[in-house]
């Protein structure tokens, strides 16, 4: 290996030297790109509109005075600015994206050109039902599909991602409850849960408790026979669980808390693993919500727009949001108003009627692929998942024995007395050209990292990941032994420093969170205008 | 199947290496009985073309936009939006993204988000905003809810002029959050006094600008009377374009703008996904809800930017979170940012008097019929008209001409017999002179 392929390795070994300094600080195919207001060129202009006819103003004298700031740029320079930041960007287009619990699968463009015939993205929601027919007819569709799959009688389709259908289902929840006179005030929530969950319970006007984990990273079920109650209104649960685990006792969970009057509250955002293999409603569950983003392909385009469909169980129906489909003679409408067979609803979750768009996108991934498919799909994510927990299990330190659903947790024993931690670890993995696994996620292991490849990645792919992994676990391992060898005791700061230091080949490297919570700057402002010198 | 790239006989491989005889080894801790035997009652995979084909047989059966003179508001506006945008949000980097928590392999969703929030912080006259949330509808029912924690009170008092499914969505987030909501009546072009509502429990007054009805109304006084009692005023828009003409709630003394930013660079959609603008002013942005972007430096000290003030983030905080939403409008709110990078200071303003003059022509052509009164004494690009016979029965006999005509009020207020004769009609940009002619023709028809 040259000096120079191993600074671009970021081996240890070759120092600083990987932060080459160029004249315009841009490095290669990575090029610096200030704001758009930094590149405001006034009075310029993107679109070119013509300037209306001569018309009496009707703004009730409410005319904007002052100028708003926006910045004027033509169009080569608009996108240029933002296919110089697209290259800032990783990707599951550019690599694997290992992230546990956010099935960061394949994205078919197939679904994006669906998405985008003028059938569906060029109708209004609140045209007269007889001209949106088709578009009432996907949606209805979709419902067929996610209650087929779920094997739940109806599936409330408004949400707008996970958390938001989280809110959904305990709401319907509590609205049960109450119209049975059944005031409860607690909601359980496992340990590994993931921060929404106990967030929407207080959303919904509960007080939350952690339920433990045993040592299988399961549910302890002795601990929640012990905390299930008459004022227990429902089980949050993940399954499989944030730990890659089945709940194994699911069956005995879901008669506890069906004893106890509650309710079983499954968080789906694990439905990858089980699709088309395992029907919820046979786990004794009585609300799913499904992130269309995650099992069903939706992209996640940085951060949204997502959909969180709820399945419900029967009893649940009544108080699902409006507005639903409803099928009459004139064929498909909508149910808006909480009167009639809506009567319990809990009302409105969301403007109109859900993300269609993605409604789109999640049914052409569906019909690509199939019972068939969705079947292999569950499939091919955990034997993926497990091929890496048997790949990765001799450098890392599995948090739990045994087979792993679609995602495999790994604690940070195996960096013990490195100097180097799970954020290190992941860190270093970044100048190695892969996105890093979810880390300190759950809280229920130390240094938590938690792997997800899914179906999407190829065997090449998954095996290419796991040398890298391995290779950084043991270079890790060679610093301990190191330290070790030079009775130290603890890791020698320079090679660990290697760790410390990474990402070194990012456009920027670790960037100060403290400060930037501490001291919040949020928007760009203009530079204060310097004035002259003191006359 | 062409997204799925294991072989058989890499399975079989990986099966060996994983030390098992078959997948369903790896089911087995799936209670037996939970396990669904075969295939499930649902179509096999296709191919592109056949999926092509199934939806674009569903999609023939909606009439576009597009293809017809088309007059729909209400929340919901139909822009043209340049080739460039849906060009460059669909650029992988960007599509095939994940939230931006590793910030070193996220500095393009990051800064986009920073001139986002900055772009909606301008336009709004607000101190700071976030980085989107759902919608606008929810945006609004956070709005109230965080009035609730800025001020420690528990009720909110909603204009008569609010989005219904705005007014809506408050109501379900209020009633499970324990908030009591005084709403008003609607009055579409008269006015209310919301400012004898307001008392020692009131947390925020929430307003429309332009209304649900499409009048613009400065609430600059009402802010000062909210101020006075200690709450505050949450100023709605649902047609975002409208701040390029008009006075900002920021300058009348919004303390909190919670917007539906659609107009900007997103399609209809049949409603979503859409996205959701929230601003408010910089002392309250520890009770914000949703995710915000910061500048910062990197270990070289060069400029970058990261999600910050997260402690107020349920994935943080857990119960105790501001809120508990996770998912933004990320990719919408990507293309907000594109159009309104277009657009620039100069189009945005020209596109507002092209909206605004497109709707003056239309309320005067229209007001001129018979049968047809024109409700609003001012408007942007959207009013309403008092129809001699049922609005929703014009609208059908319209549609079945061809024209789509604009949002039957009764639609969300089907007990109000004195609002089924009413029309809310917009006309944005995309509507032609010849498209009013049409309208106008129909509408003089269908009413005589």
């Amino acid at each position: 290996m040259s000096e120079w392929s191993q600074a671009l390795s970021g081996h240890p070994e070759a120092g600083d030297s990987a932060t080459v300094q160029t004249i315009s600080g841009n490095r290669g195919l990575q090029i610096e790109e200030g704001l758009l207001f930094e590149q405001d060129s006034p009075g310029h202009c993107g679109v070119d509109l013509p300037e209306p006819p001569a018309f009496t103003s009707r703004l009730g004298g409410l005319d904007r005075k002052d100028p708003i700031g926006l910045p004027g740029l033509s169009e080569p320079q608009v996108v240029r600015h933002f296919t110089r930041l697209s290259q800032k960007n990783y990707a599951i287009d550019s690599g694997l994206y290992p992230l546990g619990s956010c099935t960061m699968k394949h994205n078919p463009r197939l679904n994006e050109k669906m998405a985008r015939l003028a059938g569906f993205a060029d109708v209004h929601p609140l045209q007269p039902a007889a001209t949106v027919q088709g578009a009432l007819e996907l949606i209805d569709t979709l419902a067929h599909w996610l209650k087929t799959l779920t094997g739940m009688p109806a599936v409330a389709l408004s949400p707008a991602a996970g958390a938001h259908g989280e809110l959904c289902g305990m709401m319907t929840i509590r609205a049960a409850l109450e119209a049975r006179g059944d005031r409860r005030s607690r909601i359980l929530v496992p340990e590994s849960a993931h921060g929404t969950n106990p967030a929407t319970a207080a959303a919904t006007g509960y007080t939350v408790e952690a339920i433990p984990a045993n040592s299988r990273g399961r549910v302890d079920l002795a601990a929640l026979r012990a905390k299930l109650g008459r004022d227990v209104a429902a089980l949050m649960l993940t399954n499989p669980n944030t730990c890659g685990l089945f709940e194994d006792e699911i069956l005995e969970i879901a008669a506890a808390v069906h004893d106890a009057g509650a309710f079983f509250y499954c968080d789906g955002a694990n439905f990858n693993a089980i699709v088309g293999r395992v029907r919820p409603a046979e786990l004794g569950i009585d609300a799913l919500h499904i992130n269309l983003h995650k099992t069903f392909s939706t992209p996640h385009g940085g951060g949204g727009p997502g959909s969180g469909p709820v399945a419900l169980a029967a009893e649940l129906v009544p108080y699902a949001p409006v507005p639903w489909i409803v099928h009459g003679p004139a064929g498909f409408d909508l149910a808006e108003h909480m009167a009639g067979d809506a009567a319990h609803s809990i009302g409105r979750l969301k403007g109109f009627h859900g993300q269609m768009g993605m409604f789109v996108r999640a049914l052409a991934y569906m019909m690509s692929h199939g019972a068939d498919g969705l079947k292999q799909v569950a499939e091919d994510a955990v034997l993926n998942a497990n091929y890496l927990r048997v790949r990765l299990a001799g450098a890392l330190s599995l948090a739990f024995p045994g087979t792993c659903m679609h995602e495999v947790l790994f604690d940070d024993g195996f960096l013990k007395d490195t100097g180097v931690s799970t954020l290190d670890f992941a860190k270093a993995l970044i100048d190695e050209g892969f996105h890093p696994m979810t880390m300190y996620f759950p809280l229920v292991v130390h240094g938590a990292l938690l792997i997800e490849p899914t179906e999407t990645e190829s065997k090449a792919s998954l095996d290419q990941f796991a040398s890298v992994v391995n290779g950084l676990a043991a270079r890790a391992q060679s610093i301990k032994a190191e330290a070790i060898k030079a009775e130290a005791g603890k890791a020698e700061a320079g090679k660990a420093g290697a760790f410390h230091a990474a990402p070194r080949l990012t456009p920027r490297r670790r960037l100060d969170e403290t400060g930037a919570a501490r001291k919040p700057v949020l928007r760009w402002r203009p530079a204060p205008v310097q004035r002259e010198a003191a006359e | 199947m062409r997204y799925l790239p294991l072989t058989d006989a890499d399975r079989r491989d990986m099966l060996a290496t994983v030390g098992v005889e078959s997948i369903d080894a790896l089911f087995a801790e799936v209670p037996a009985a939970a396990q669904h035997q075969g295939l499930l009652d649902l179509p096999l995979a296709m191919g592109e073309l056949e999926v092509e084909r199934r939806l674009a047989a569903m999609a023939a059966k909606n009439t576009v936009a597009g293809a017809v003179p088309f007059f729909l508001g209400g929340g919901v506006y139909r822009h043209h939006v340049p080739a460039s945008v849906d060009h460059l949000i669909q650029r992988g980097e960007f599509l095939t993204s994940y939230t931006p928590y590793q910030p070193e392999l996220a500095q393009g969703t990051l800064q986009y988000l920073f001139e986002f929030q900055t772009q909606v912080a301008l336009l709004t006259g607000m101190e700071v905003a976030n980085a989107s949330m759902y919608d606008g509808a929810t945006a609004c029912a956070e709005a109230v809810a965080m009035a609730g924690r800025v001020t420690r009170r528990n009720k909110a008092v909603l204009s008569g002029g609010l989005h219904p499914h705005y007014r809506a969505v408050c109501e379900t987030y209020a009633r499970f959050a324990g908030n009591k909501l005084e709403v008003q009546d609607p009055a579409p072009g008269g006015g209310e006094d919301l400012g004898k509502l307001i008392d020692a429990d009131t947390a925020c007054v929430v307003v429309q600008n332009p209304d649900f009805y499409g009048e613009i109304r400065d609430y600059s006084e009402l802010a000062q009377l909210c101020h006075r009692a200690g709450a505050l005023l949450v100023v709605v828009v649902t047609e975002i374009l409208s701040l390029g003409a008009i006075k900002p709630p920021g300058e009348m003394g919004a303390d909190i703008v919670a917007a539906e930013g659609q107009s900007f660079g997103n399609a209809l959609n049949f409603g979503g996904p859409h996205v959701g603008l929230f601003a408010s002013r910089e002392r309250f942005v520890r009770q914000m809800p949703g995710r915000l972007v910061g500048e910062t430096v990197d270990a070289e000290g060069r400029r970058g930017w990261v999600l910050t003030l997260s402690t107020r983030e349920q994935h943080i905080r857990r119960e105790k979170a501001t809120s508990n939403i996770c998912t933004n409008a990320g990719l919408c709110a990507l293309a907000f940012t594109i159009h309104l990078a277009l657009l620039g200071e100069a189009g945005l303003t020209r596109l507002a008097r092209l909206n605004h003059a497109t709707a003056v022509s239309a309320a005067e052509r229209l007001g001129a019929i018979p049968g047809v009164k024109l409700v609003n004494h001012s408007f942007f690009n959207e009013f309403a008209l008092r129809l001699s016979k049922p609005a929703a029965l014009v609208v059908d006999a319209l549609a079945a001409r061809g024209i789509l005509a604009g949002v039957p009020i009764g639609r969300f207020y089907p007990d109000r017999a004195d609002l089924a004769d009413l029309l809310l009609v917009a006309a944005t940009e995309t509507v032609t002179a010849d498209d009013i002619e049409r309208l106008a023709g129909g509408l003089a028809e269908v009413l005589r």
